[in-house]
């Protein structure tokens, strides 16, 4: 009888799997390349964007070509998959950028070891040689990398550089001068801090994308209380989190009791005079805004209007924060000791129009390095997508000021590494030569899909860049040049890539690909059962 | 079967409800039992060594574990089989009481079953066989103890740790830094250990791990990490020589724990009331500056208006602090921790050299370091990696490379790895069975067979030709006597573990030798199953 079951029936749950060997190596390969496929067309600046609709109710629709966010919102079952989707997203956390191409170079590394394992040569064998790829090319990709950090006019040429390339990928693309211009400047106001909250994004339906501008002060989407100044020259800001409706007593337990209604109107009495006092300490700091995390209700409002005092309610958290960074105050909940209290200063608050909204203007922040991004556009999907890339083009530039040195893009390093790789797969012995050339294989795909993805003949382009990389090698600045569909100088054609970024996807996809090699056995338990 | 008849001719039960069970006994329970436990051990087989593949695991909810441990991946496979089980316990407590070879007992305790069942096709008796393993398994730790050897090490001299711990690592995803890592995970340990007393408090180390960056970034922190954020934004993100305070109370309004209530009926009392609750924080804030404080660590959360008057102070605060984190940062700083403000004294205040707030890549997670404590007892080991993944992968990697410094401080006695203690093992059984009169020297015999899996696995894992580089090294150790030799798994060109620098603990071996052992007798002992049937 027992001979007769399956070896592990009966071990694991009921509803568990488990795939072993050659199964397992091939359900993973599949999933992975999968997944890679699936984002693949988006590569690159013309690359197609992706509808995606939510489960949820309401079918919430999202137009996007960035990499993370369509494999964040895709559901796989595949656990290679998942390691994936992990991937993009680490990359889309650390550096922002690149998420599409971590995916799809795992991926291609992935299809260039199935056929090597297709050929009996062993997992770890591949690995190893991937890992010594991986060294020839960072080595390469560094020897490579080059910085203007010491030249300001050409490192801002090199940051306008990076953002029209990060760009050009991007919806954005029709204004991508007009944004890299607003990015690069909204970059530069950071003075290297690399502080992306001081940059605040406000998105406004109505208008064409190209109607976005950079504000240099700080642009909040709230309200001025009802009869209050709507313009403050020389403001003083008291940027608070307290509590401006009620006001209960918090300890524990209190409640009133009272034995008569004249009680309860003194107990009212007692609570408005508690508000009017905590309002008057409020403006007896010699303010003239006042901003709250929290609900002011009527009753202060109106105190603070008699008193001619701003008072903005309901900044939310974020807000509030970033209010008091860019300011310079502090948030203050106790007002106890008016002189101590460090406030917020600018010279301008007044309220602007943007579209149809008014929205309230913060202008000659202490702060400098602040500023809004007002994004315009004509529909809600337009917008998120513009904020999406935009985000990216900032995470990149934030990061490319830490760190100064840039790249050629358009397959530019695909190329050298590939190239480099070949070089040493040469002087390689055993099997691992074999390995490092389908790593220069995997590397040599990236300007293939671009270049597919713009309509052009790849097979030509790629092999004109070898030809040229290897006629000259580590001096040719010969990439994918999309306009002319052929070759051409990147230096000529300004595209510029981060050197943070490209390392990143480089480190990543092998680290991914390198996980999903090292499994022979998938085991998958049964699916938690949910009740009702 | 459990239907009897008495001298009647009238049946009755033995088993109540026979209907609903089913049973299985005998020989054929021995033999079901066995077949179960093979199919563990196979699992883990291709995990074991240098070479060993990864398992990959998707939980009920979808969460997808990649990892080499054979302790995780038996925990994460959910076994439902009762000698499936076993299996798994007997890796679990290889995990707790050495933390490292928690494949290998695995494997060796399905090859001691697999031996056993062609003796028991020889019609052995099973106890009789439990019997010979057991004698087997005296010679074979006996032996083990004669050929280990003692290494010297001491804080200046470390590389005979650092060694061992390299041979732990090189099995798992981060053999390609094993070298850094084995650096670290000493480090971690000789800055923990109490060498006069030989112990090491493992939980002194905190493996802390977030998404991002490569494997190089991930560093030994001399003090200790916790994943928080000062309590107000901004608080200064970095302190020089502060004394921390540690309390355990909140910044809040007291709530006594009997049920009261405070009536208000009077305009005074609520304006009293009032002016207390102010009063309150005031005091609070005013009794940890008096305290001398620098910066407060609190259990509990703060209200606003405290939070707002700690900065209004200057007293940096961090709120939410987990119970183990306040326990290690007490030990670390010298701190005591204060359970109310009234006993707040200069005396209870910790010290650190070094606190600062660091941030991640582009989002907003923050954490806060805290270095340069008096007492080096407490350290970190911050872990990066490319993906969460990979991260819970080296962190399982280098607790069990934590574990075997931590065995070497107790016990600095090493045996040589890649199989060569194994082979070693089963040629000294083999000898000592010639001269066992009984049965028990066939079950002698299989014991040895079965410890020559370990290597066998080994060669094939890494590509080699299992059984002819077995032999070979089989044959070379018997004529050369000497115990050092074993499988060349990394084709490094020799089969000299001592050349090589592959060692393990004796401790981790023999444990390893004692539990399979104990698991195989356990599971030769059953003759008789009874379960629910599926089909009720």
């Amino acid at each position: 009888m027992a001979t007769l079951m399956a070896p592990n029936q009966g071990m694991l749950q009921e509803g568990a799997r488990e795939e072993k060997g050659e199964n397992a190596r091939m359900a993973s390969f599949v999933g992975a390349v999968a997944m890679a496929d699936l984002v693949k067309s988006t590569l690159g600046p013309k690359g197609m964007d992706k509808i995606l609709q939510s489960m949820g109710r309401g079918h919430e629709v999202t137009v996007t070509n960035d990499g993370a966010t369509i494999l964040k919102s895709v559901y796989v079952d595949n656990p290679a998959a998942k390691v994936l989707q992990d991937i993009s997203k680490v990359q889309d956390d650390e550096v922002g950028d690149g998420t599409t191409s971590v995916v799809v170079l795992a991926g291609e590394l992935l299809r260039e070891a199935e056929q090597l394992v297709g050929q009996k040569v062993h997992p770890m064998t591949i690995i190893a040689g991937f890992r010594e790829a991986e060294a020839v090319a960072k080595a390469e990709l560094t020897a490579a990398a080059f910085s203007n950090a010491e030249h300001p006019e050409a490192f801002r040429n090199d940051l306008l550089n990076i953002a029209r390339t990060t760009l050009s990928s991007k919806i954005l693309t029709a204004d991508k001068d007009h944004f890299a211009e607003l990015a690069v400047d909204a970059i530069t106001r950071l003075k290297g801090s690399g502080n992306l909250e001081a940059i605040h994004i406000i998105k406004k339906a109505g208008g064409a994308l190209k109607d976005s501008f950079l504000d240099e002060g700080f642009i909040l989407d709230k309200k001025i209380g009802v009869g209050q100044p709507k313009r403050i020259t020389d403001a003083k800001v008291l940027i608070a989190n307290t509590p401006m409706d009620t006001d209960k007593i918090k300890i524990y337990g209190a409640r009133v009791r009272v034995d008569s209604m004249a009680k309860v109107g003194e107990i009212e009495a007692a609570e408005k005079n508690k508000m009017r006092e905590k309002c008057q300490k409020i403006i007896d700091h010699g303010i003239n805004c006042f901003i709250n995390r929290q609900l002011i209700y009527n009753f202060p409002e109106e105190i603070f209007a008699d008193a001619g005092v701003m008072s903005i309610e309901h900044a939310d958290f974020d807000g509030i924060e970033r209010l008091a960074l860019v300011l310079g105050g502090e948030i203050a909940s106790t007002f106890e000791h008016p002189g101590e209290v460090k406030l917020g200063s600018c010279k301008l608050i007044e309220e602007t129009m943007i579209g149809e909204d008014k929205l309230i203007h913060f202008s000659g922040v202490a702060l400098g390095e602040a500023c809004t991004i007002v994004l315009r556009g004509a529909s809600s999907h337009i917008l998120e997508e513009a904020d999406r890339s935009l985000h990216d083009a900032l995470c990149v530039l934030g990061e490319t000021v830490k760190e100064p040195r840039v790249l050629y893009g358009g397959g530019w390093p695909e190329m050298r590494m590939a190239r480099a790789i070949e070089e040493a797969a040469k002087k390689t012995p055993g099997k691992k030569s074999l390995a490092m050339e389908a790593f220069a294989r995997a590397l040599r795909q990236l300007p293939t899909t671009i270049a597919d993805n713009a309509g052009l003949d790849s097979a030509d382009i790629v092999a004109t860049l070898r030809a040229a990389h290897g006629a000259d090698p580590g001096a040719s600045r010969m990439g994918v040049d999309m306009i002319a569909g052929a070759a051409g100088d990147m230096r000529e054609l300004g595209i510029y890539e981060s050197f943070k970024v490209k390392q990143q996807v480089l480190l990543s996809a092998t680290e991914a690909a390198e996980m999903i090699l090292r499994v022979d056995d998938i085991i998958r338990c049964a699916p938690r059962q949910r009740s009702g | 079967m459990s239907l009897a008849f008495d001298d009647y001719g009238r049946p009755f039960i033995i088993l109540r409800e026979q209907g609903s069970k089913s049973r299985v006994r005998g020989t054929e329970a021995v033999k079901a039992n066995i077949l179960a436990a093979k199919t563990v051990a196979r699992t883990l087989r291709s995990s074991l060594g240098p070479k060993g593949m990864d398992k990959m695991l998707q939980s009920p909810d979808g969460d997808v574990t990649i990892t080499n441990d054979g302790a995780t991946i038996l925990e994460q496979m959910e076994v439902q089989h009762q000698i499936g089980k076993l299996l798994v316990e007997l890796s679990k407590s290889q995990d707790h009481e050495i933390g490292d070879g928690t494949t290998g007992v695995v494997v060796l305790a399905g090859s001691l079953l697999e031996q056993a069942e062609s003796l028991l096709d020889m019609g052995i008796h099973p106890l009789r066989i439990a019997e010979g393993y057991e004698m087997a398994c005296k010679v074979a730790t006996a032996h083990l103890d004669s050929i280990a050897t003692k290494w010297d090490f001491s804080p200046e001299e470390v590389e005979p740790l650092v060694q061992t711990c390299m041979t732990t690592l090189s099995s798992k995803v981060v053999g390609r830094l094993k070298r850094q890592m084995a650096e670290i995970c000493v480090k971690a340990v000789l800055a923990v250990a109490d060498l006069p007393r030989r112990d090491v408090n493992l939980d002194l180390i905190k493996v802390e791990g977030k998404v991002g960056g490569a494997m190089e970034d991930t560093r030994l922190v001399e003090g200790i990490v916790i994943d928080k954020d000062f309590s107000h934004p901004q608080m200064p993100k970095e302190l020089k020589d502060v004394k921390i305070a540690i309390l355990t109370c909140p910044f809040e309004a007291p709530k006594p724990k009997t049920k009261h209530k405070v009536d208000i009926d009077t305009v005074e009392k609520f304006e009293s009331l009032r002016h207390a609750e102010q009063q309150y924080f005031i005091d609070m804030v005013q009794k940890c500056k008096d305290a001398g404080a620098g910066l407060i660590i609190c259990q509990w959360g703060f209200e606003d208006e405290a939070n707002h008057l700690l900065m209004h102070h200057n007293l940096p605060a961090i709120r939410w602090v987990g119970g183990v984190e306040i326990e290690l940062l007490a030990m670390a700083t010298g701190a005591r921790i204060v359970p109310r403000f009234e006993e707040l004294s200069p005396d209870k205040l910790g010290f650190a050299k070094c606190v600062r707030e660091v941030g991640y890549g582009t989002t907003k997670e923050r954490s806060i370091i805290i270095e340069g404590c008096p007492n080096l007892s407490a350290v970190t080991i911050w872990v990066r990696g490319g993906n969460r993944m990979v991260l819970d992968e080296v962190r399982r990697s280098l607790h069990d490379a934590l574990c075997v410094a931590r065995n070497l401080v107790r016990d600095n006695s090493i045996v040589y790895g890649g199989g060569s203690a194994e082979i070693a093992c089963s040629l000294a059984v083999e000898a000592a069975a010639d001269k066992v009169v009984g049965v028990e020297q066939y079950a002698m015999r299989a014991f040895a067979d079965a410890l020559e899996a370990v290597p066998l696995a080994l060669a094939e894992n890494s590509g080699l030709p299992s059984i002819e580089s077995l032999t070979a090294v089989k044959a070379r150790q018997l004529a050369e006597s000497n115990p050092h030799l074993g499988i060349d798994c990394n084709d490094v060109g020799t089969n000299d573990m001592r050349e090589q620098n592959v060692f393990e603990t004796l401790i981790g071996k023999r444990q390893q030798m004692f539990l399979a052992t104990q698991v195989c007798k356990m599971i030769l002992k059953i003759d008789d199953i009874i379960q629910p049937s599926q089909y009720d």
